[in-house]
């Protein structure tokens, strides 16, 4: 087996990570950083650590340049830009030998922080820009569009597209302007008149990033919500759920607000709590409109018992979970997939949830609109289980597509004149053998009224205790269910090898997946791999698990969720699932796998 | 099977609404409550407010937590949708079905323990937001359905049937609700229908939350000596401080104001409620008058009865949420959907 080459960084792939403190006003230095690579054709992912605190504390952003599209943190740090004084000790240990650290030498550093296989770059940051800036603010900020200058020079950035994005930026504001471009320049000089520009690796354009964006997932789901003709979302505010709404809302008062009147055709309630939340959901989907709530993990353990109620009383509904580090309050702004069986299986009772693992914003877009379509023909609760790094982080994505055609599929809803021509309307009968029952909305009709309940009924939508039509209703459930696998989206195969080793991983971890496919097969491994994009599992998880006698499944919590999932709900064998778990709260880099798939193989070999 | 319909049988000499409806087209399944207990008098309040109120069945929605008195929907109005919910969590599905579509009648049904405690934040924050509903508290001091533990109503000193003594002090549905904003709240019994009737077409027909605390006995668990949620002490102890009327938009004022002030306050579609006091410091528009009145009576073992206070321009959930007059299910989705050319115009701000 060949051992596969560690990789440094090259023009127009390496990783740079700024270390800042929170509330000092760097986001708006480092977005204009990761978009000037973007904008100069380089694909690019950025990665924001960031503390569960107002002000403060240290908060990290990571900016990955990659040739070939990877999206997954690449797990080394080339050039670190420390400047957090309290974080530098292990901002210094990060960088990958060969690499490079800039720090502002206003103030010198002390001896011992020092690295011998690392290059140390010092700019007078803040002497600069107290030379410069007037106000003590404007010092502040302009320290760290100061950085981008510097980058700007050691990078070998286009300086026309930094131009360009100023510009748009302060568009309105000339004084920000000059200001933004004198700090630029003035970083921009120094490092060109100190060091040696640019460094070995540097960005040049190569024009892959056409008919591509740069957007996170809540941003892309809020819009989907839109696009799918959602009139209610109701939540709770939760990171890092939040920006779903925030989104939804701002795309509704652009489109759907009369400038006149300033009436909105949609509404947004801010709930008390997540109870109340999905409560709004549901009674505003049974009253037949397209309504959706935005959680995490915590929401999810609140919503529990409504969940239930959707799944047994049959209402749709559409929720995203924006996953996060738990248990408990866990670590609210670190990524994790540790919702899976909380959601799969919400509340008491024998209950299944229909569930959608986007893996990408594009795909969060797509996903949303996909489950209130769901949510109507399944007449269920559907959970688009997503993530914090695809949520609230910048990924580059295919443009996002829309197809005027579209027409939301609003599943069994009988009107007014059909129920008129009805002889009697009976809610929970199976007529059609899918398990899928017809339902109406209230105001309809008179023949069309019925009495939603939690507690027990039989076909006829009447409460009942008895065994056999009580049994009735949770088998057609299950028919249901069965119905659900050929409705939700199919999982995505990769490779057709005959090497009987598999991958199979879900959401977020795509793209580490993808790389780390990649490098293994430099190596001389090659693996397929499948990526499940929903739950209930349909026939082609089942035959991926038949044809491979060794399966990698790759997710991000302690407890191996999804591989759990598969043993409860697959027939696979529970020795040829091998866990590769990553769980410390910081998104999955290939490496990772790499490492834990060829110690698991080299084992093999020696046993 | 072993759920009850109730036999269709048609009395020709029914009388008919405007509607051509017969109470009866109002009525709902068999109720399985104990004999003699309250909700079975509030329901059929509720069935006699429809019919006269004139409103087609279908047009109203019901909603309900879970407990004895949260069953009662199913035994009015069949004709219309129902929403048997969870314990605690129907103000959040009223408030969402509402959200959506603003043109049904909201009917909620609750009880003591329902409302106050497990579901006592939701039943505040839709009082907050004003949503448009009628919302009723079958209130009988216990836990009918999970056989008579004390509720948050019970007072202190109150006996169980089996002699415990209630130690926790009471939480009054009516005083919480003036003081979180209600814009109507009254207060009933369920033996005196004559009063509950003309409340409950006020409260809805009111444009906000109308909270309707009923005492209404549970003849199982909390009728006895000992209890302040029986017949006998809710009777001894009546006081109907407010007398009100309910006049629907087309008809005159005749009530006479013989005895104490008379008060007519013009609800949104033109009715009218006439309230007579018969106390003359009272001021059913004044929240801090009412509650303080209230709470000095109450504290006198009277159970205070009428529209306690009414105030009819607070702006209801839609109007402080800006949401369009239209009901939100019946916009079209081509008017929802901002199409593909937006979706271009929005991206562009992404790259
Ligand atoms: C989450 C939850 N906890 C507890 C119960 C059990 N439970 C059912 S009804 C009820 C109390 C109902 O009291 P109240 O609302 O006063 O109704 P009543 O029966 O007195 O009319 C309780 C505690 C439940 N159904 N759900
Ligand atoms: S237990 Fe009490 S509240 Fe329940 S039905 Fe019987 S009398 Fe009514
Ligand atoms: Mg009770």
């Amino acid at each position: 087996m060949k051992t596969a080459v560690i990789t440094g960084p090259k023009d127009n792939d390496f990783t740079i990570k700024v270390g800042n403190v929170n509330g000092t006003g760097s986001a708006s230095a480092n977005t204009l950083l990761m978009k000037v690579l973007f904008r100069m054709g380089i694909p690019v992912v950025a990665k924001n650590y960031f503390p569960s605190n107002i002000q403060g504390f240290p908060t990290w952003y990571e900016i990955r340049a990659s040739e070939n599209g990877y999206m997954a943190r690449s797990g080394r740090i080339d050039v670190m830009l420390a400047m957090n004084a309290e974080t530098y000790q292990k901002d210094l240990a990060c960088v990958a030998p060969g690499g490079y650290l800039i720090y502002d030498s206003t103030w010198p550093r002390h001896n011992v922080l020092n690295r011998q296989d690392i290059t140390i770059l010092g700019v007078p940051l803040s002497q600069l820009c107290n030379d410069n800036f007037a106000s003590s603010r404007a010092r502040i900020l302009m320290k760290n569009i100061a950085y981008v200058g510097v980058m700007a020079a050691l990078l070998d950035l286009d300086m026309e597209v930094v131009r360009e994005l100023l510009n748009q930026s302060f568009a309105s504001k000339a004084q920000l302007l000059d200001a933004n471009q004198l700090a630029i320049d003035l970083g921009y000089q120094y490092a060109k008149e100190n060091f040696e520009c640019p460094l070995p690796f540097k960005a040049t354009a190569i024009g892959k990033t056409d008919d591509h964006i740069i957007i996170d997932g809540n941003t892309a789901a809020g819009l989907g919500c839109v696009f799918a003709g959602a009139t209610l979302g109701a939540w709770y505010p939760i990171t890092p759920s939040t920006s779903i709404m925030d989104a939804f809302r701002a795309f509704c008062d652009e489109y759907r607000k009369d400038p006149v009147t300033g009436l909105s055709n949609s509404c947004v309630i801010q709930a008390e709590d997540e109870l109340s939340a999905i409560g709004m959901v549901l009674g505003a989907s049974w009253n037949g409109a397209r309504a959706f709530t935005s959680t995490s993990g915590p929401g999810i353990s609140l919503m529990n018992e409504f969940l239930g109620y959707g799944y047994f009383a049959e209402i749709p509904a559409v929720l995203i979970d924006v996953q996060r580090c738990g248990p408990s309050t866990g670590m609210p702004t670190r990524v994790q997939q540790s919702d899976i069986l909380s959601c799969a299986y919400a509340s008491h009772g024998d209950t299944r949830h229909v569930l959608l693992f986007p893996a990408n914003p594009a795909e969060c877009f797509t996903m949303s609109v996909q489950a209130f379509d769901l949510a109507e023909q399944l007449q269920t609760p559907i959970i688009v289980v997503t993530d914090l790094d695809i949520g609230m982080n910048d990924w580059m994505c295919p443009d996002l597509q829309w197809d005027d055609n579209y027409q939301p599929d609003r599943g069994k809803v009988l009107g007014a004149d059909e129920l008129e021509k009805m002889e009697s309307f009976h809610r929970y009968l199976d007529t059609d053998g899918d398990g899928i029952a017809y339902r109406t909305l209230p105001g309809t009709h008179a023949k069309g009224a019925y009495f939603t309940r939690g507690s027990g009924h039989n076909m006829y939508g009447a409460y009942t205790e008895d065994s056999d039509e009580y049994k009735e209703i949770v088998d057609r459930l299950l028919t249901k269910w069965e119905t659900a696998k050929g409705f939700v989206p199919r999982p995505e195969l990769h490779g057709t090898d005959k090497s009987g080793i598999g991958i199979l991983s879900i959401g977020s971890c795509h793209d580490a997946v993808l790389e780390a496919r990649d490098r293994l097969a430099e190596g001389g491994i090659s693996l397929n791999y499948l990526r499940v994009r929903a739950f209930p599992f349909n026939s082609e998880v089942q035959e991926f698990l038949d044809a491979h006698d060794r399966i990698y499944v790759v997710e991000q919590n302690r407890d191996a969720q999804l591989r759990g999932l598969l043993l409860l709900e697959t027939k696979v064998e529970q020795d040829k699932l091998v866990p590769v778990l990553h769980y410390d709260g910081l998104p999955l880099y290939a490496r990772f796998i790499t490492d834990a798939v060829r110690t698991d193989l080299s084992r093999g070999q020696a046993a | 099977m072993t759920y009850m319909r109730r036999p269709s049988v048609v009395h020709p000499g029914l009388p008919h609404n405007d509607l051509g409806l017969s109470a009866r087209d109002y009525e709902g399944g068999i109720s399985t409550l104990c004999a003699g207990c309250g909700h079975d008098s509030v329901t059929s309040a509720l069935v006699q407010t429809l019919f006269e109120l004139n409103i087609p069945p279908h047009r109203v929605a019901k909603l309900s937590g879970i407990g004895c008195s949260s069953k009662t929907p199913a035994y009015f109005a069949s004709a219309s949708h129902g929403f048997n919910s969870v314990h605690g969590r129907m103000p959040s599905v009223a408030t969402g079905a509402n959200s959506v579509n603003r043109d049904l009648h909201y009917i909620g049904v609750s009880g003591d323990g329902d409302s106050l405690s497990i579901g006592f934040g939701q039943l505040c924050h839709a009082i907050r937001r004003n949503v448009n509903m009628l919302y009723v508290i079958d209130n009988n001091g216990v836990y009918g359905l999970t056989k008579g533990q004390f509720s948050a109503s019970a007072d202190v000193g109150t006996t169980a049937k089996k002699g415990e003594v209630n130690i926790q002090p009471p939480i009054d549905a009516c005083l919480t609700a003036l003081t979180m904003g209600c814009t109507f709240v009254a207060r009933s019994f369920s033996g005196d229908k004559q009063q509950l009737v003309p409340l409950l077409k006020a409260g809805l027909t009111h444009k906000g939350f109308a909270l309707i605390d009923i005492v209404s006995p549970c003849v199982t668990f909390n009728d006895h000596l000992g209890s302040t949620k029986s017949y006998d002490f809710t009777r001894q102890h009546y006081h109907p401080t407010i007398h009100t009327d309910f006049i629907p938009p087309a008809e005159e004022i005749t009530v006479s104001s013989e005895d104490g002030d008379t008060i007519s306050v013009e609800l949104h579609d033109g009715s009218r409620v006439v309230l007579k006091k018969t106390d003359e410091q009272y001021d059913p528009t004044d929240r801090n008058s009412a509650y303080a009145y209230l709470q000095k009576h109450t504290a006198a073992q009277e159970v205070v009865t009428g529209l306690l206070f009414i105030d009819e321009a607070k702006p209801d959930m839609h109007e402080t949420h800006m949401v369009v007059e239209q009901p939100l299910i019946d916009i079209d989705f081509d008017t929802l959907c901002p199409r593909r050319s937006a979706l271009e115009k929005i991206q562009n701000r992404f790259r």
